[in-house]
Parts: structure tokens; sequence; C-alpha cells
């Protein structure tokens, strides 16, 4: 028995080794973790159980029998966060450059498979350089079995993808279809093919930094939804990220207790909307002011600032956040923003998470550039995911909501469940000047004329009051409430049982 | 008594005055511009009267608007606070023609006072000691020097149309004098054209003090001891103290009754400061008499127990001043600390914006020590760029200049503003100051002490100390509220690790936090050769802005921003980053590559949030040391940016019309 325990631990001691001392020493220089590291700052300590340690491959060609490292690349088990259950994979780029083989690839789907059945988040940490050559197309079947669970899992469970390294190739295409990715700053980055193939067939000179970095994909892309400053803060976010999400479709939103007051005042809001409507005005503060504790993790932070997406919570639980930005665009809805929200929206309805919108947008941004980009159907996703949603939706409108954009933003004529509006809302078809000069086009000469028909259309349409009395608005609220009327109307609603009519799925405009 | 007054002013002096002036039963009216509609003095008053456009030319300076919001409400006296027409002649005496009372002096002496040669000479009259000089025309080096003998040495030579230091010399000997004075004659002839020099006495590191004085309609002055304001910034008051660490009770007995008799040769009859100018060796000299109530007048109230507007209001009724000079008593010690809306980090550029978070110390009167805090803004107001960036006055009275100090330096601490640059980390940094606690002043303090601007104070070890155990308390209150997360795995509740990690002003510390005592929490600070132990209680939760607790039995106040993983903590003017870590993710947390701030030293940053005017060079240009590069508008002020040396010029990023954010990059030069 002795011996075999010994055999156990000497293993044991040889897998967690991955590539060796020298590889590790490699992966520290570039400023990178390693796989077991990573899992460590993730998972509460010592939570972590590790299936497959002494897998290995079982490609024979190309010398490969004499190179065999247990665990074949990729560490992976399951453990805790805050006590809550998660499954995890993490690529070992100590290990055959991360590269996938199919035994890697197994290893990989038996966690997948677990976590849909058992119902908790799954986790990939990705630091690898794509396929394993030498096993040619058994690798590609690899990545396929990957892929369909990622599909199979898709709204059952969170998947969550962090970039940590290099990711090319098949790898990608695993993290694109979870629901969110993070990457890491100047040491991670993503593409389908690198910067040498680029070369050969467009002759594009790129840094692989200026192809898939994390300034590129946090900003330009869109493919990522945050990137961190390096490995420790990016996985101690993910642990902050977590306590924000349900484990699966099925399970209620998590509960944080707080010592912050429900029914908190905020006095200071009832200033936040400039005097003049012209002005632009910081929507992160009602955010941070309404949030539990002010806390708040945004998802998509540098893209399409126009529009504000992520979570907080209200009396301890989860809510998803979705806000137009005045500071950026006026807060305008264009192609970028509606795509960014219409995801975001779509992944709270998966998880039961409310939605809470705060509106304050002056319509969907005109011009050749946004109708040949495809407002149309970008902006028709927001619709509809806003419309097909069925967990509780509680909007705030603090200032302008005109045209079709109103209709959008989670009105009541899509099934809002509470909307509220500030003293200072403005529900119309559009701006009153733009109304005017429409509707008195003959006049458009006679400048004195016209400014009195902007201040008639103004008196009359600038205020909550024609729409709270067609009762599109359920009240109109004192700014300094909000937290108070959000979190009770939220809490009323926190039984809402409504359901879609039978389908196999729908058909968003993709 | 009035039944109601108006407050021609703004700000936190208005405020003030409505305060005084409720608790007197009078009501209040207030006026104020477009750019003030929600400003705290509007919304404090009983009434509020638009007076116009948001400069103050077009609204609180127009004399006619200010009386015509008089009659509008019936307010029957005017307190024109300080600044605006608080000592215009022309106000006065619109006012005495419309019927209405000034609550200030009467008119001569404003126009007295206001003329710097006039109140010179009412000064000798009343024998008040003034700089001893030759006004008039001195002809050669011997007379010169026959005059500065008479004077006394050190004496300053200065030419009577200089200017900017340019003929100006200081001589400590009778040859000093004869060299100085040839020399600056022939400086003065060459600059301006004019070599008339004259001579007065230098007074070597002149300190700011200044008397109080009172009087009413009946014949009556008192003095209410002296101020101390040489903690000035380019002549701007910065901290002010009563009374004075440089006084002697025999000389304030003197000051005092220079001003009083000053006060007395122009029948003045309300609040008003004559400025002294002071030598280290307790002599003073007549600078000037300010007519009107002072910012720094709360220090005076607080150390005498009088209430200086409500005698101005009184005596503007006519009523006999009933306090007694010898009732007159000084209590304990007083500090004021003006709290500006202007970035110390940034050569206390003017910073405007909405103040999203505000929340002042709480005022407070415990165990002798006073908390006073005269504000004009509100959490959710507007700093404008119209006005004086003075968003409120903070002051502390105590038995003693030491105590007085600490409850300075506490109340700073607690003093939490957001949205805006102020100057809360200067202020504190001077609290600490070794010889502003000495009372060592001069109006050259800052100068002296700030040689190189202001950049933020280094930790001591009794603060990093103060600073780890509040991080890792903090630290220690989040996890107790992740272990309460919903839907947990049964069967084994998370715990969290005692030790704990602490990165902090770019150095390690470890902590341990004991788990089984909550209240008090237990925390050990190990260093290599001892321990320290702290007993800790506090009440703060996590989205608290201030971390507010007792650490060993003694009060503390540190400020709390949150960060990705840790917090940005602010205390005793020092500001830094706080990460709490387990020992695991400190070991990995040391692997990560340091990452350095990218070199700006090449680029031109715009310095302030603003509009760009113009750029004057184009790329590929040559550009020398000083030459103009671009102008960029900020707070309608039109800013131009200088070459710091020779380069080329590689790229340009910016336009005319762009609106750039603070540090964008407008251009780049060559290495």
């Amino acid at each position: 028995m002795y011996e075999i325990i010994k055999e156990l631990e000497d293993r044991r001691d040889v897998a967690r080794l991955g590539g060796g001392e020298r590889r590790i020493e490699a992966q520290h220089k570039r400023g990178k973790l390693t796989a077991r590291e990573r899992i460590d700052l993730l998972l509460d300590e010592g939570s972590f159980e590790e299936f497959d340690m002494f897998v290995e491959h079982r490609c024979t060609d190309f010398g490969m029998a004499e190179t065999k490292y247990p665990g074949d690349g990729v560490v992976t088990g399951w453990g805790t966060v805050n006590g809550r259950t998660v499954y995890v994979f993490a690529k070992d780029f100590t290990v055959f450059g991360g590269s996938l083989s199919e035994t890697h690839a197994s290893k990989i789907t038996k966690i997948q498979d677990m976590a849909v059945q058992n119902r908790s988040p799954c986790i990939g940490l990705f630091d690898a350089g794509g396929a394993r050559i030498q096993e040619g197309v058994a690798a590609l079947g690899g990545y396929g079995e990957v892929f369909l669970r990622n599909v199979l899992a898709s709204g059952v469970i969170p998947q969550i993808s962090v970039i940590m390294g290099p990711c090319a190739g098949g790898d990608v295409y695993s993290p694109a279809m979870t629901d969110f990715i993070f990457m890491v700053k100047d040491t991670s980055y993503m593409f389908v093919t690198g910067p040498d193939v680029v070369k050969t067939v467009t002759n594009e000179t790129v840094t692989a930094e200026q192809l898939g970095g994390a300034s590129v994909h946090t900003v330009k892309s869109s493919i990522a939804d945050k990137a961190f400053e390096n490995d420790v803060e990016a996985l101690l976010q993910m642990r902050r990220l977590i306590d924000f999400l349900p484990s699966s479709n099925l399970a209620p939103v998590p509960e944080m207790p707080s010592f912050d007051d429900a029914e908190r005042v905020e006095d200071s809001l009832d200033t936040l909307v400039p005097a003049n409507p012209n002005q632009p005005y910081d929507m992160k503060e009602l955010i941070t002011k309404v949030a539990d504790e002010g806390d708040f993790f945004e998802i998509q932070d540098r893209f399409a600032g126009n529009i504000v997406t992520g979570f907080a919570r209200l009396d301890g639980r989860t809510v998803g956040i979705i806000a137009n930005q005045p500071t950026v665009l006026a807060g305008v809805l264009d192609s970028d923003a509606s795509r960014k929200a219409a995801r975001f929206v779509r992944f709270c309805d998966c998880f039961n998470i409310p939605l809470v919108t705060f509106v304050d947008v002056p319509g969907f941004l005109p011009g050749t550039a946004q109708e040949y980009g495809g407002l149309i159907k970008h902006g028709a996703k927001l619709l509809f995911a806003y419309a097909e949603a069925t967990v509780p939706k509680v909007t705030v409108i603090t200032r302008k909501a005109y045209g079709g954009a109103y209709d959008v933003m989670s009105s009541k004529h899509i099934r809002g469940d509470v909307n509220y509006a500030w003293p200072s809302a403005e529900i119309a078809v559009m701006g009153p000047k733009g109304a005017a000069e429409i509707l008195y086009r003959a006049e458009l000469g006679d400048a004195d004329k016209i400014k009195r028909r902007i201040e008639d259309y103004e008196n009359r349409f600038a205020n909550p009051f024609v729409a709270a009395e067609r009762g599109y608005i359920d009240d109109v609220i004192l700014p300094r409430t909000t937290r108070k009327r959000v979190t009770r109307a939220l809490n009323m609603l926190r039984h809402k049982k409504t359901e879609n009519p039978w389908k196999k799925h729908d058909n968003i405009p993709l | 008594m009035f039944d109601k007054i108006l407050i021609a002013n703004r700000g936190e002096i208005a405020c003030r005055v409505i305060k005084t002036a409720r608790r007197m039963g009078i009501a209040t009216v207030a006026v104020y511009s477009d750019a003030d509609s929600r400003a705290l003095h509007v919304q404090m008053a009983d009434e509020a009267v638009n007076i116009g456009p948001a400069p103050a030319v077009d609204s609180y300076l127009v004399i006619e608007k200010i009386i015509d919001a008089c009659k509008q409400t019936g307010a029957q006296a005017v307190h024109p606070g300080y600044g605006f027409l608080s000592e215009n002649a022309k106000f006065a005496r619109a006012l005495k023609e419309a019927g209405i009372t000034f609550i200030g002096p009467n008119l001569r002496a404003i126009e007295a006072m206001g003329d710097k040669i006039e109140s010179k000479k009412f000064a000798n009259a009343a024998n008040v000691s003034t700089v001893p000089g030759y006004p008039g025309e001195i002809d050669d080096d011997v007379e010169a020097v026959k005059i500065a003998d008479k004077i006394g040495y050190p004496v300053m030579i200065k030419a009577s149309a200089g200017g900017g230091g340019k003929g100006m010399r200081i001589a400590s000997s009778a040859d000093e004098v004869a060299e100085g004075f040839r020399s600056s004659k022939s400086e003065a002839k060459s600059a301006f054209g004019d070599d008339r020099v004259f001579i007065e006495k230098f007074i070597v590191n002149p300190r700011h003090v200044e008397i109080q004085v009172l009087g009413d309609k009946h014949g009556n002055v008192i003095y209410l001891g002296e101020r101390e304001c040489s903690i000035q910034r380019r002549n701007q008051k910065v901290i002010e103290e009563a009374p004075s660490p440089l006084l002697d009770e025999k000389t304030r007995k003197a000051m005092g009754k220079q001003a009083v008799a000053l006060a007395k040769a122009v029948d003045y009859d309300t609040a008003g400061t004559v400025e002294f100018v002071a030598g280290q060796d307790k002599s003073f000299y007549f600078l000037e008499m300010n007519t009107r109530l002072q910012v720094e007048h709360p220090v005076t109230e607080l150390i005498t127990g009088i209430d200086l507007v409500e005698q101005m209001i009184r005596s503007a009724a006519g009523e006999k001043l009933k306090i007694k000079q010898n009732e007159v008593k000084l209590n304990g010690w007083a500090i004021e600390s003006r709290i500006y809306a202007e970035d110390p980090y940034r050569n206390f550029m003017p910073s405007i914006g909405r103040l999203v978070r505000y929340r002042p110390p709480k005022e407070t009167s415990e165990d002798g020590v006073t908390i006073r805090n005269d504000t004009g803004v509100y959490e959710g107001g507007e700093i404008s760029v119209y006005y004086d960036p003075l968003i409120a006055k903070l002051c502390t009275h105590a038995p003693d200049r030491g105590r007085a100090i600490e409850a300075m330096a506490d109340a700073l601490d607690a003093f939490y503003i957001d949205g805006i640059e102020h100057n809360v980390p200067f202020l504190a940094s001077i609290m600490a100051n070794k010889r502003w606690r000495s009372g060592q002043l001069a109006t050259s303090f800052i100068d002296d002490e700030y040689p190189d601007g202001f950049s933020a104070a280094g930790a001591s070890d009794e603060i990093t100390n103060t600073l780890v155990v509040v991080a890792v308390t903090m630290d220690y209150a989040h996890n107790l509220r992740k272990r309460q997360i919903s839907h947990q795995m049964a069967g084994r509740p998370v715990s969290f690790a005692e030790a704990r990690h602490v990165l902090i002003c770019g150095q390690w510390a470890v902590a341990r936090v004991s788990e089984n005592s909550y209240d008090p929490v237990r925390v050990v600070i190990q260093s290599k050769k001892r321990k320290k132990r702290f007993a800790v209680e506090s009440g703060w939760h996590p989205g608290m802005p201030v971390w507010k607790g007792e650490i060993n039995g003694i009060a503390k106040s540190v400020q709390v921003r949150p960060l990705a993983n840790g917090y940005r903590l602010t205390h005793r003017g020092v500001e830094t980053e706080a990460v709490v870590y387990t020992a695991r993710e400190a070991e990995l947390a040391k692997l990560m590559p340091v990452k350095v701030p990218p070199d700006t030293s090449n680029q031109l940053l715009c310095p302030m949030p603003g509009l760009v005017v113009s750029i004057d060079v184009s790329e590929g240009q040559e550009i020398k040391a000083g030459e103009q590069l671009c102008v960029v508008e900020a707070m309608k002020m039109e800013n131009v940016l200088r070459a710091q040396r020779d380069a080329t010029v590689v790229a340009i990023n910016a336009e005319p019309g762009d609106s750039l954010a603070v540090d964008a990059v407008i251009m780049e030069f060559d290495a």
C-alpha cells in the first residue's frame, strides 16, 4: 500500500510540474502564470479538485510517442468560488504550448458535460497555440466536440472565457460561443489567422497586438467584454463576476445581503439632469448611486460607450443594468450600441436576471454609415431582445425618450413591467425643434414663428405627463427616490411568471 | 430691527448670513444669477430673485439689479457679504438714496479706507504705526544713507515708477545703501525712463496679522483680538488662525488700540478689519483696513463667542453695542482651512464640474473641540467657472493650538469630495508640517516649504500602519459579506485565511486579522523585528465613502474609493492604493510584470479639459524652447502652451475646434 501511495504522490508531483521548471520559468518571464497557479487564484483556497491529471495523448506520429506529459496540456476539474460550484479548464502553455489533442479535447468535454448536467458555470482559461499539428484531423475532431458542447450549454449555464495568452485558429471559436470573453492586457491576443498568414495573404504587416490584442478586441471588434491589467487582476475580477451570476438557467440569482439601505435616498440625483437639455451628464453616477454599495461590474466598458451595460445588485440581488450614456454621442442608439445591449439583455434573460433600464435616448443615429452598416437590423436586435425577455423589467426614463428608440428601450409596449419617468423626462416622437420644423415647414422662413411653434411643442411634449396620461408611464418619480422605487418594483415582480409561445427557437435578426 | 434683509452675495457667505438672520427671526432674500439657480443660498433663503446672466458683472455687481430686488421683495436692508459690492461706495450711496439700509460701514469710512493714500493719512493722524520710509525724492547717495540710518536697517530701495522687482534693492548697511541707491537709480532710468527712487523699512520674513474691530452708530468701537493669515499662496489666504502664535498680550493690546483709534477716526460703525504686516520681532505696521466682513471671520467668532453678522445687523439697525472691551475674552484657539476647487497637483489650476460626492465632516461640539464648516455647496451642486473657487471654510476650535490642529487634520481626513479636484490634500499636508505646528510662520511659508510646488505627501510608518489596518479590516468586512452569498455548496463553509498581505505605497506588509472576535477586530502587523497589535472598532461597511473608527482607542478617518481589486485610500494628505491579498495571491501577484507608464516627455499633453483654439506649428517644424505651440481654451480662458525644449514636431493629433480631455496628446516631438 505504501508504495502505491508513494507512486501516486510522485505521479502527482510530476503532473503538477506540467512542462517542467524551465517552461514554468519561461511562462513567468512572459508575465504569465501557469494553469495551476491561475486556478489557485480563481477558486476558493483548497477547493480545486482536478480530474484526468494522468491523461496522456495517444499520438504516435512524428516522434510523439516519446514525448508525453501527464495532463496533456490542459488542467481540468471543479471547485468553488465563495462556496458556489464552478467547473474550470485551464490550458497549460508549458505542455506542447497548450495545443489541443484528441485527449486534451476529451478532458474539456468531460468538464463541459458535467457542468451542463450539474448546472454550474464553466470557465475556460485560454493560453494555447491551437491544434496539435502532429495529431492532424483528430485534433480537429476534438475542437468540434468542444464547440458542440459550447452551443448546447449556451443559455443553460454561464460560460466564461478568459484569454490569458495566445488564442488562435480553432481555439478562438470556443470562446466566441461562450457568454463572456475577457482578456489580459499586453499578454493575450486572439485571431483566426496570425500575423504571418496575414502577411502572406494580404501583404499587411501587423503585430499580434495590433491584430488581436486586448486593445483591439475591447475597443474595435467588441469580441472581448473587458480587459485586465494582469493575470491576478483578471482572475480576482472573475470571482467578483461569478458572485453576480446565477449558476444556471434554472437557478435564481444569487443573493448577497448588504448593509446598504434599500430605501436609501440620494438627494443629489435631483440635480443630475442639467437645467440645459443639451448638456450631457454621466449616467454612471445614477447607476452607482442606485446600486448596492455603488458596486457595478461593467461589461464592454470600452466599446459603444453610448450605452452602458453591466451587473449590479439591488437589495442584495443581481440585476442587469442597461443605460443610455448622454456623455457619449448624446446617448444615441447606433449599430454598435444596439448589438452590445441586445446581447447583454439576452444573457440576462437566459439566466433570470431582472433588467433595469435607464433611458435618455435622442433616437437612432442617422447617416449613410449607419444605414449601410445595417442599423435597421442591429437596432431590431435590441428591440427583439427586450420584447422577448420574460424576466422582470423595470425602466426609468430620466430625460429624452424620442421616437422609435423610446419603444426599443424596454417600453411598456414591449412588456416593460414597471416604467417610471423622472419629472425631467420628455417622451415624444422627436425633439421639439425637429418636430416643429416638420409640422410647420411652410413657416420655416419666419424665425419668430418657428420659435413659437417650438415652444408650443416643448410645452406639450417636453414632460412626462402626456405619456403618463396614456398609462405609458406607471408613475412619475422623484429622482432621489430611484433606488427605493426600482428596488420595490423588483421585489413586487420577484415571482413574475410569463412565457412566450412554444417555438423551436426564435429567429432574432442576426 | 429689520423684518427682511437681502443678501447681495452668493456661496458660503450668503448661506452664513442667512443662518444668522434666520436665528434672529429675520426673513431673507437671496439673489442669484442664471448659473446659480440651483445654488445652496437660493434654497436656504425665504425668497430668491434672479438678477441676470452668469458673469458677475452682469448680475452680482449690478447695483440697480440689487436695489430692484430689494424693492420687489420689500427687503429693508442689504448685507453685502465680502467681495462683489461689499466695499463699493457707489453701492452704499445708491442704497441710501433708495432708503435701504446698508449692513456695513458708513460711506465716509468706505471711501477713506478704500483709498491707499487717504487711509495712510488717517493712519498717521491716528498715530497708527506705518512702515517707516521716506516718501519724497532723494537727491544723492549721501542723503539716502542718512535716511536709511534714520529708518533703521535693513531697508528697501524702490523705484517710484517701479514694478516687478526692477530697480529694487535690499540694503542692510550704509555702504549697501549707497551702492544700491546708485544702481537702483540707473536701473530705474533704463527700465522706466524715470529715475526717482524712495526708501522704506524692509521687514524680514513678514507675517500677516489683522485686528477685528466692531463698532456701532453711537461712537463705540472695540477690538476682538487678532487673526494671523500668514499661510498664503500668491496673496490668496489659505489657512487662518486666531489668536496669532506671534503675539503676546502687550502687542495685542497695542495693535488693538491702534486699530480702534483708526476705526474711530472714520466713525467706524460695524465689523471691520485692520490689517498689519508684522515682523518676527513683533514690530507691526499698518497695511490697510477692510471695511467689510472678512472671509476668515469665523475664527474670531469661535474664540470670542460673538456672532459678527448678528452684530453687523444690530448696529445697522441702530442698536448700541452691548459688549464692552473688557468683556472680550479670547478663549482657546481656532483655525480655518479654506477648501478651494483647485487641483494642488496641477499648480492649483481651478477645477469645475459637478460635485458628485460632497460629504464634509459633521459639525460638532464635543469635549471642548468644535468643528464648523461654512459651506455654499451641496452634493449634486455645480462648481461653475464664473465665481471664486472657494467652496467651504472648515474651522476647528479647541482649548489650544495643538489640539485645534489635530482636530483640523482629523476633519480634513473626513472631508470627502468627488467630481472636482480640490486642495484638501494640500491642507492636510500643511497640518502635518513641522514648521506650521511650531508656529514659526511668515507670508513666504508656502514658497519656503513647497519650493517645487505640491506633490502627494509620503507616508510615515505610523500612517502606513493605519492604512494597512484600515485596508485589512475593510477586506475583512467584505469577506464576511461574501461568506453570506446564497447557493453555496453544503458541508464546506467558506473560510478566509487570517494572514493578509497588503500592497500599499508600493510596499508589502503582512497582517493577521483574527476571526473569532468581530468587534473589535484584532489586527497584528508583522514586521521582521516585531509585531504591532491593533484593536479596531468601526461601523464601516462596504459602500461607505469614509472609514471611521478607532484604532487602539484613537479616532481615525480614512477616505475610501474602490478600485478593481483594492482601495484608494486618503489620509493625512497621503493618497495611495492598497490591495489586500491572501498569501498565495500575494506570491503570484509578485510575479506580475511591473508596467511602466508610457513616456510622455516627447508629447504635449492637454493640461485641462478644453477647446483647441489654434495650433501654431506644423508637422516637421523645428521648434525652440518657449515657442508657442497651441492655444487651448478652458473655463473661458485662453491658455498658451509652449515648448519645454528644442525639438521637431513629429505628429499633430488635434486641430482647432477639437474638444480635448485632460492629458490628451496634442502633439508629439522627436526624442
